[in-house]
């Protein structure tokens, strides 16, 4: 068996630094991923609306966040506005603006999605049987809409945490950064190191996403 | 002389340019079954949907015991809780089960204790005879039973009257006697109903009255007998026509 270089996690407080990466990462993510929850629902709504600036608006927002690479969206939040305005963001709250400002435009368009799934008779029949607007909301739209939404939200939270590896990218020490350091520290005595540690990294995206995405599947099948 | 409940005067309805309903007027008094017939497209179900004010109305009036159903929506509410309604396609609540979507509008809008409320959707699904289905979700039931569970749900806000907006029409065909033997047994009991309905041997039965509908006008009305066996318009005698079958042979094969 070749030298794979594990044994360089178990020197020092590597292992312990790793899984602190991990914390960032997954802190990152989850205020990211909490603040694009409601705002995406707002988003949603207002994609509903047949107001055409409304309309508009949402649109574009959504076209500029698919079609610009995260990585740039960060480079330009995190350097951008310092040569631009002056402000002096870390780079944790750089991140956590651009996973925002995705992920509420992702949020909303699934959320607009769900929204208009639920069939106008729904509304109807509520109507009929003298539920008001907002109980009609409450008890029927929004249970109806949110089972909907929940695997697919799930499937964005998921995504948004991986995609947290490219945070390093403007000085976040996250996993990633951290099994850098822990390679190029340990180079001369564990020239091997780079496959263990990164196979380590791998196994822990895998831990914090796979029970997220096991749950999505769950609810899927219950909620079918 | 029963008391009107329902009454209907010179109702217009219009979408865009296009007149649906011209000048409709006629009373549903208690007790009193009501079978709307007419051509596809003739405003039948507007009809029903304008009752409840699923649809608004250009000019026109309806009164429920008196009270106007007002266009600004006011009271709207407490009308909508006096006239029951029952879909072509039932309308079930599909996240709920069959007892939660019976008595989600007596819990919510009418305010009554849950307990008493079971009690009586479990007796009225007995009546109907799903007493075994109060857990069961929509997707787990026919049609047929679908559609009866969407006549309990809106029986047990005991309302003044109940529109039945072609109820069988999307159901296979054995289905459809089990509905319309519940609808049956409703009018027995003197519930006041507006049955709109392509089913004529049906209509014949169930009906006190019928109104003829045609291109948004009232063509006719009348009781069963005279419409059924000697319509008075020739617009009429067409349409019963097209419930009957003739054939010509115009050739000879020898069986």
């Amino acid at each position: 068996m070749p030298d794979l270089g594990f044994e360089v996690l178990f020197k020092g407080k590597n292992l312990l630094r790793l899984l602190g990466g991990l914390g960032i990462a997954l802190r990152i993510s989850l205020i990211a991923v909490l603040l694009s929850i409601v705002l995406g629902v707002a988003v949603g709504i207002l994609m509903t609306w047949k107001n055409p600036v409304s309309r508009a608006i949402t649109r574009c927002y959504l076209e500029t966040v698919r079609i610009m690479p995260q990585l740039v969206l960060l480079f330009l939040v995190y350097f951008g506005t310092t040569r631009g305005f002056g402000w002096n963001l870390s780079g944790e709250l750089s991140s956590v603006i651009v996973f925002t400002f995705w992920g509420a435009a992702e949020m909303g368009d699934l959320v607009r999605g769900a929204l208009i799934s639920i069939p106008a008779h729904q509304y109807e029949s509520a109507a009929a049987l003298g539920l008001s607007r907002m109980q009609t909301y409450r008890h029927i739209i929004l249970p109806q809409s949110a089972r909907r939404l929940i695997p697919l939200s799930i499937n964005l939270a998921t995504r948004m945490i991986k995609t947290t590896s490219l945070v390093l990218m403007i000085g976040v020490v996250e996993v990633l950064k951290v099994a850098q350091q822990i390679i190029e520290a340990n180079r001369m005595s564990s020239p091997n190191a780079a496959f263990g540690v990164y196979l380590s990294v791998f196994a822990l995206y895998f831990l914090a996403c796979r029970p997220i995405s096991l749950l999505a599947g769950h609810l899927e099948k219950r909620w079918r | 002389m029963p008391n009107e409940i329902l009454s209907i005067s010179h109702l217009t309805k219009q979408y865009d340019a296009q007149t649906v309903l011209r000048d409709i007027s006629f009373d549903v008094r208690e007790g009193e079954v009501i079978v709307i017939v007419g051509p596809s497209g003739c405003g039948k179900s507007t009809l029903l949907r304008c009752m409840n004010a699923l649809e608004d109305i250009q000019s026109g009036e309806i009164r429920l015991r008196g009270e106007p159903v007002r266009r600004d929506g006011s009271n709207l509410a407490e009308i909508r809780q006096k006239i029951g309604m029952v879909f072509q396609s039932y309308e079930l609540f599909p996240h709920l089960n069959v007892l939660d979507n019976i008595l989600l509008a007596p819990l919510k809008v009418q305010k009554r204790p849950r307990k008493e409320a079971e009690a009586e959707a479990l007796r009225l699904l007995s009546r109907v005879g799903l007493a075994d289905k109060a857990r069961s979700f929509p997707r787990q039931l026919s049609g047929g039973q679908k559609q009866r569970v969407a006549i309990v749900r809106a029986l047990i806000m005991h309302p003044e009257v109940l529109l039945f907006d072609e109820v069988t029409a999307a159901l296979d065909p054995e289905m459809v006697r089990e509905v319309l033997d519940v609808l049956l047994e409703l009018a027995d009991q003197g519930k006041t109903m507006l049955i709109v309905t392509h089913e004529m041997q049906f209509a014949r039965a169930v009906a006190d009255k019928v109104i003829f509908l045609e291109d948004g006008v009232i063509k006719e009305t009348g009781t069963p007998a005279q419409f059924f066996d000697a319509p008075k318009t020739e617009r009429a005698k067409e349409f019963l026509r097209t419930f009957s079958f003739e054939r010509k042979r115009t050739n000879n094969i020898a069986i």
